[in-house]
């Protein structure tokens, strides 16, 4: 039965805009992301939806000549994600992010999931395995490796690998999971894991996610964020979005109409 | 619903092609529904047997309607407003098929009672009436897929009331004839049971209007209970 009752925050993007150099690639957008809900942003190539997602966890800080305005606010404690006081490094500990193609290191298995945990300074061998271990295991990716943890992880398997970035991304016990079109580089066995995974993650964990596959957006997600040219043109629920949207933006471009 | 056109152009043309086909489908029963009335009302039963007969290509039309839909679903994966044609159209098609099997049952009702030579005795004008009614809801209602008419499908949920509201004073007429001569109960039953395909045919015509409204706005105002 519809409810109305809508759930707690984990963030909220206030009056966010966002400029690369004079270019400003978001307006004003006003969003809230719902505490281990999952949350897809949807729109055509160059609509901001990754520049978004990747406000969340400070990467543009990266590159000169970025600049944010507005607020990232990060509940339950209240935090300005973007605010200079912040470290980028600890907003990243709790933002974890996961990108399209599989990128894990040049490593083990294993020390790929302990990777994050090192930079924290874990050293206690014993906490590093279980830590380790429990990652693999939310990953559902553990039975596969566990017999070669020392192997090296470029020689898994597409779907495998990103598994096991998703693994190296919960390994600090992230309270907010990036997604930025995880399975675009997946067969559709490997795709269908990770959807069944993100909605086991979801949970303890919040997560956002870019995808360019609306069905995957519809299949996956609580709540769908349409975006455009740089503006947030509609937010609402999933079901809400896929069957009654209200823009006609939102309409024209989920039935793959020309606006 | 959106005017624009899809980027893919076959999906354009699966879509229109659907909608082609039930406006077919329902001009088809609308035709049957108007033979079976016109047999009762002239007695010129010899129509009936064609009624009966092209109530398969009412039903042939349901199978079709149905397998593009589901093409469609498979293929396509409709969204938003497309998808809300899209399952509209399969619950519209369901009461057609339905409306079919009324307007074959009129007819053959209409062949019991000029057989039995009785037909003066009751209310032949009303029930041409109320068929009359039934017919320009079931019009209208197709009228108001073709253009997505909100307005006008809700006219025809509202004309609903009436023809229910006559199809019981037929009744009540019929019973005061049977009471006063038992001679006309068979007649008169196998009128009530067109007058009751007529109301039937009428409950039909709501519900393809309130399938249109949902197609046309997402809203779903089945069962509100204002009618029932």
């Amino acid at each position: 039965m519809p409810t109305n009752v809508m759930p707690p925050l984990k963030a909220e993007a206030r009056d966010l805009s966002f400029h690369y150099g004079e270019v400003r690639a978001l307006k004003n957008i006003n969003m809230p992301i719902y505490d281990k809900k999952v949350t897809a942003l949807i729109g055509p190539s160059g609509c901001g939806k990754s520049t978004y997602l990747r406000s969340f966890n400070r990467m543009h800080d990266l590159y000169p000549g970025n600049r944010y305005e507005g607020e990232i606010r990060f509940y339950p404690d209240n935090t300005n994600l973007l605010s200079p006081d912040v470290d980028p490094i600890e907003v990243r500990m709790r933002v974890g992010m996961v990108f399209q193609k599989p990128n894990p290191f040049p490593k083990s298995i294993y020390e790929n999931v302990a990777y994050g945990l090192r930079v924290r300074g874990e050293k206690n061998r014993r906490d590093l395995d279980g830590k380790v271990e429990q990652a693999l295991r939310g990953a559902a990716i553990w039975d596969e490796v566990k017999d070669r943890l020392q192997d090296l992880a470029t020689n898994l398997s597409g779907g495998q690998q990103q598994r096991l970035c998703i693994a190296r991304a919960l390994a600090t016990d992230p309270e907010l999971l990036l997604f930025d079109e995880p399975t675009s580089a997946l067969d559709p066995i490997a795709t269908g894991a990770i959807e069944e995974l993100v909605h086991e993650l979801k949970q303890r964990v919040t997560i956002l996610i870019v995808t360019h596959n609306m069905q995957q957006a519809a299949r996956v997600s609580d709540y769908t964020a349409y975006m455009y040219l740089g503006e947030m043109i509609e937010f609402g629920k999933t079901d809400d979005i896929f069957i009654k949207p209200q823009d006609k933006r939102t309409e024209d471009y989920i039935t793959g109409r020309m606006g | 619903m959106s005017d624009s056109i899809h980027v893919s152009r076959q999906f354009d043309e699966d879509l229109s092609g659907l909608r082609t086909h039930v406006l077919e489908m329902g001009g088809l029963v609308e035709a049957q529904i108007r033979a079976a009335v016109e047999a009762y009302a002239t007695g010129e039963t010899g129509i009936v047997k064609d009624i009966v007969e092209n109530d398969h290509r009412v039903n042939d039309f349901e199978k079709i309607i149905d397998d593009e839909t589901i093409h469609v679903v498979a293929r396509r994966q409709p969204t938003a407003s497309d998808l809300r044609l899209v399952m509209g159209v399969t619950k519209i098609v369901t009461d057609l098929e339905r409306i079919g099997d009324e307007a074959k049952k009129i007819a053959k009702g209409a062949r019991r009672v000029h057989e039995q030579g009785m037909l003066q005795i009751p209310r032949a004008t009303d029930v041409r009436h109320v068929a009359d009614e039934a017919v320009v809801m079931l019009r209208q209602a197709l009228d108001s897929f073709a253009r997505l008419d909100s307005a006008l499908a809700d006219a025809v949920i509202h004309a609903d009331a009436k023809v229910d509201a006559e199809f019981k004073a037929i009744v009540r007429q019929l019973i005061t004839y049977m009471m006063e001569d038992p001679r006309t109960i068979s007649t008169a039953i196998d009128i009530v049971w067109i007058g009751r395909s007529i109301e039937r045919i009428g409950d039909h015509a709501k519900n393809i209007a309130e399938h249109v409204i949902y197609i046309a706005e997402g809203r779903d105002i089945r069962h509100s209970g204002k009618e029932e």
